[in-house]
């Protein structure tokens, strides 16, 4: 129901984007949606066994997809992300979102209670991480990467590794970004990184997104231009006003109460996904359930971040409310995995089953 | 918690974890999304007014519209300068992306010579961002419409469709009124206005376009419009009309202007005639002059470079900056003198063709024998003003061309004038550190030596003689000009002085003719000849070298018995008072006989090769083959030799 009203919201305000037309976005929006809905539906109706048994495979597959990408835009010159599949376009990076928190759950879920603190609930995870991260960075994408990392850590650290790992890990994360940023970023994730320290430098040149989509934001105030009223969005001001920047194209027209109403909703939406993994009694589902909707709300942190001009521009939409597919996708796959834990909270295991 | 793996960890001690980690990540995500919530609010609510103004100034594109400037009208009611509708286009250099291609595909467009491409490339290399470069003005609809279909291939480029200033009577008119331009960078930087900067907005430079800037400019218009990010105009929002600049009405006859400019014809001088009863100036030119209207447009630099060039000084006005030895004009200025200080006018003077004085012997120009004051008005005998000058003194004399108008400075609305000098005994002290001598009253008594005046200022004399009037000089028009106080001058003193000047060309005088053609009317005048370089080059007549010619004047009235008209004529190096006094015939003509004037002046124009525009453009093509050729010998694509060789074989008269 929840997601419903969301998709709905994010249909109205495409619908705006496109100057108030179905087409090139809403429509599309709205079919997308509910064609996933179906298969969040199905995906519901699987039991836990069935996301154990294909949880590896699935992680296997999704990686081949990632190397299939890579030696593709290998063979036709140039950088790509697509895997095209004849009828239907794929992003396998975001279908490793998922995937991922399927393989590292599974693997907590194996790994047997007394080895979670020894060098042997470490060197799985890195490995599992490895393969998809070094492939998604290649693409290059450091927004899918980072989305990536990020659900695997969470679920690791919910799964009980050390403390002292994830806090030495901050710490080295803090020595090795500086590094990492002169030595490892293309020029234009630099310029990214730079321009979002300091927008306002350049707000012609490379700050001109955070910008304007602060100038769209900021001139809806408190109840917002009206709908289909945004100037920022309709004279072509904001770029990217129907993906990335769909927040600021909607804040512009509803104001903050669109905002704080877009951010109630993804409030239910964690409370519920977390509510679903603290309910679950066995510890894949759990950690699961729990690594699925951290993901959900990697997109939104991120994206709303990037678009109030907290975080450098990374190309990460807003769930249910960016116009496109494969997001679209990975994120009712996650939905529909959640609703399947909800239905089947199963049988609490272990020793004490 | 301990670490190392020392110890059994139980799944229901893993389950706790979970819980505890599980409500960290949630907490941490309800951390995150309040700062997100607060970071929204503070956008939109503690910014909102901020980011509301740059949302607008994004939307809004302010477009000035340059005001239509006040029109100048003559006495009559008759435009001097209006406004014409004119289709531009201009270079906004900013928004330029390939400079040599846009003005290449312009240049094309609307066949623009090669000297224009020049002066377009230049300009734009020195402009300013801000600055929009005038490309063309005054084109026909057909060529504005082909750059206004290509302009998405052309960014940067502006046409629009405004207005400009135009002189109907062009170069008559070009030093009185001056010329409008686009605002210097320095204008800009005094005063940044954003109107200074929009294309088609031009303010005063010279002239009374000048001085009458604040009145004559209105105020601009505006068009607010809604834009995309690309600069695509989506709608008109709302807009604001110019108020045009309020009209102007100068005391001048422009017909009377245009008919005096044109009767100079090849000559270097100027005319200025004014009203004896209200002191208005009908006509104040000066040639040969510049078209204001090729100011106006942005002038070409050989345009400019053939004016400036040029030894007649078209740049110059003559008629209140030129200043000339006012020679024998001034004898009706000195009788009033020798009258006021009680010579009898019957008295006579016998003329041996000179007067020795001290040690030097000065001359006449001719032997007059026996004269008394009217016959050495008439015939303008220098003895006797030599003699009778030494009698009462320079200084009463001094007084008297003081109170005349000559020597002062007038109050006009005009950048500048010269005011020239009225010599006495106190200036040669100050100026000169020495004392006054008798050559110097014998040298000033005939208009000589240190005395200089403007062609204005003779006017103004004359004008003060003929209606025994202090009269001033009035460039405005007013209704009801306040009658000028009586000179203090006696009125026997007067009338004889015009009796005298009277004979100067209807008796037995110096410029007989200069008699109007025309039954009742009577011309009274004085003629003038001032000498340019000492006499030892000859007497300045028209066969020595032009610049080294006398300078032709010619004072006069009509009519006589009751005087409407005063004016003076000025030719420069004319070669003595013959090359005035016609004219000042023809212009007092047309004053009372229009097309009697006038027909005269077109056989002479024939003559001439021309009216002014006609012999203007002939004179720029000359100058303008004659730079190309220059230029060509410059960078050796040919050889002086070719061009001697070239110039033989082809008929010398008949030169481009």
């Amino acid at each position: 129901m929840l997601l419903l009203v969301m998709a709905s919201f994010g249909f109205v305000v495409l619908y705006s984007a496109a100057g108030g037309s179905l087409t090139p976005w809403a429509g599309l929006h709205m079919v997308r949606f509910l064609v996933f809905l179906g298969m969040a539906i199905v995906f519901s109706r699987l039991k836990e066994n069935f996301w154990k048994t294909i949880a590896f495979p699935v992680y296997i597959v999704v990686v081949i997809m990632l190397l299939g990408v890579e030696l593709l835009g290998a063979v036709r010159g140039g950088s790509q992300r697509w895997l095209s599949l004849g009828f239907i376009r794929i992003q396998p990076s975001e279908l490793m979102k998922p995937a991922i928190i399927l393989a590292v759950a599974r693997f907590y879920d194996l790994l047997p209670a007394g080895q979670i603190r020894t060098w042997g609930a470490i060197w799985p995870l890195l490995v599992l991480l490895s393969f998809p991260c070094a492939l998604i960075l290649l693409q290059p994408d450091l927004g899918t990467t980072i989305t990536v990392v990020a659900g695997a850590m969470t679920v690791a650290f919910l799964a009980g590794l050390p403390m002292r790992l994830f806090i030495g890990g901050a710490a080295a994360v803090a020595v090795i970004a500086p590094l990492a940023f002169f030595f490892a970023l293309e020029d234009y994730q630099q310029r990214r990184v730079t321009t979002f320290l300091n927008p306002e430098n350049d707000p012609l040149g490379a700050g001109y997104h955070i910008s304007q989509s602060k100038i769209a934001i900021g001139s809806g105030g408190i109840f917002g231009k009206g709908f289909l009223n945004g100037t920022q969005s309709h004279l072509d001001y904001l770029p990217e006003g129907h993906t990335d920047f769909v927040f600021a194209t909607m804040a512009e027209e509803w104001g903050l109460m669109g905002g704080v109403a877009v951010l109630t909703g993804f409030f239910l939406l964690f409370r519920w996904g977390l509510g679903v993994a603290m309910k679950a009694k066995t510890r894949f589902s759990q950690l699961l359930a729990a690594g699925l909707s951290t993901t959900i709300f990697f997109y939104v942190a991120i994206n709303l971040m990037m678009v109030m001009g907290l975080a450098p521009v990374v190309g990460i939409p807003l769930p249910f409310l960016s116009h496109g597919g494969s997001s679209m996708m990975t994120i009712m796959i996650c939905i529909g995995i959640l609703m399947a834990i909800d239905r089947h909270p199963g049988r609490r295991g272990g020793t004490f089953g | 918690m301990t670490i190392t793996g020392g110890k059994t960890i139980s799944s229901a001690v893993q389950a706790l974890t979970f819980t505890r980690r599980a409500t960290v990540v949630g907490g941490l995500q309800i951390g995150i999304g309040a700062l997100l919530a607060g970071r929204m609010a503070y956008i939109s609510v503690a910014e909102n007014e901020r980011y509301q103004l740059l949302s607008e100034s994004n939307r809004v594109n302010l477009t000035l519209v340059p005001p239509r400037r006040g029109w100048l009208i003559d006495r009559n009611g008759k435009p001097i300068a209006n406004n014409k509708t004119d289709f531009r286009v201009d270079l906004i250099p900013d928004r330029m992306r390939d400079k040599d291609k846009t003005v290449a595909t312009l240049a094309e467009l609307l066949t623009l010579d090669p000297e224009e491409v020049d002066r377009i490339n230049e300009e734009l290399e020195q402009a300013t961002s801000f600055q929009p470069v005038q490309v063309a003005t005054g084109l026909d609809w057909e060529n504005f419409a082909a750059v206004s279909v290509r302009l998405p291939d052309l960014p940067g480029v502006s046409p629009r469709q405004g207005f400009s200033r135009f002189y109907p009577s062009g170069a008559a008119v070009g030093h009185l009124v001056g010329y409008v331009g686009i605002a210097s960078a320095e204008e800009f930087k005094e005063n940044p206005d954003p109107i200074l900067v929009t294309p088609g907005y031009k303010i005063g430079k010279d002239g009374l376009e000048k001085t009458f800037e604040e009145r004559l400019q209105g105020k601009p218009g505006a068009k607010r419009v809604e834009v995309t990010a690309r600069g695509k105009i989506v709608r008109e929002l709302d807009s604001r009309p110019d108020i045009p600049g309020k009209a102007m009405q100068l005391a001048l006859d422009v017909d009377l202007q245009e008919y005096a400019a044109r009767r100079l014809g090849p000559e270097s001088g100027s005319v200025v005639v004014m009203d004896c009863e209200t002191g208005d100036i009908l006509a104040m030119t000066s040639m040969p002059s510049f078209d204001p209207n090729s100011f106006s447009d942005g002038i070409g630099q050989t345009e400019y470079g053939m004016l400036r060039d040029d030894d007649h000084i078209p740049l110059r006005d003559k008629s209140l900056k030129g200043l000339f030895p006012p020679g024998s004009t001034v004898k009706p200025m000195v009788s009033l003198a020798l009258l006021r200080s009680g010579i009898d006018p019957e008295e006579t003077v016998r003329c041996p063709g000179g007067l020795r004085v001290g040690n030097r012997f000065f001359n006449c120009h001719s032997t007059h024998g026996t004269v008394n004051m009217k016959q050495a008005n008439a015939l303008s005998c220098d003895t006797y003003f030599y003699k009778m000058a030494l009698r009462i003194g320079y200084d009463s004399i001094a007084l008297m061309a003081r109170e005349l108008g000559l020597g002062a400075k007038y109050d006009l609305p005009v950048a500048s004038q010269s005011y020239g000098t009225v010599p006495d005994t106190q200036w040669i002290k100050m100026r000169h550190k020495r004392v006054w001598e008798d050559f110097d009253t014998v040298n000033s008594a005939i208009g000589q030596g240190y005395f200089l005046s403007n062609p204005l200022q003779l006017c103004v004399m004359m004008a003060r003689i003929a209606a025994g009037r202090k009269l001033t000089a009035n460039l405005l028009y007013k209704k009801d000009q306040p009658t000028a106080e009586p000179l203090d001058i006696s009125p026997e003193h007067l009338s004889y002085v015009r009796e005298a000047m009277s004979a100067v060309v209807n008796g037995n005088g110096t410029a007989r003719r200069a008699r109007l053609p025309l039954d009742n009317i009577k011309l009274g005048g004085k003629t003038g000849t001032a000498q340019v370089v000492s006499l030892k080059y000859g007497r300045g007549g028209r066969d020595v070298p032009w610049k080294f010619r006398d300078h032709g004047l010619f004072v006069c009235f009509a009519p006589v018995d009751n005087p409407r008209y005063a004016a003076s004529v000025v030719i420069q190096h004319g070669g003595g008072s013959s090359s005035a006094y016609p004219v000042a015939r023809d212009v007092m003509t047309y004053l009372f006989d229009r097309d009697k004037a006038m027909k005269r002046l077109l056989a002479m124009e024939e003559s001439w090769g021309g009216t002014i525009p006609e012999r203007m453009d002939r004179k720029l093509a000359a100058y303008r083959a004659q730079k190309e050729l220059e230029k060509a010998i410059a960078e050796g694509r040919i050889t002086p030799e070719e061009v001697i060789a070239a110039s033989e074989s082809t008929d010398p008269g008949l030169g481009q």
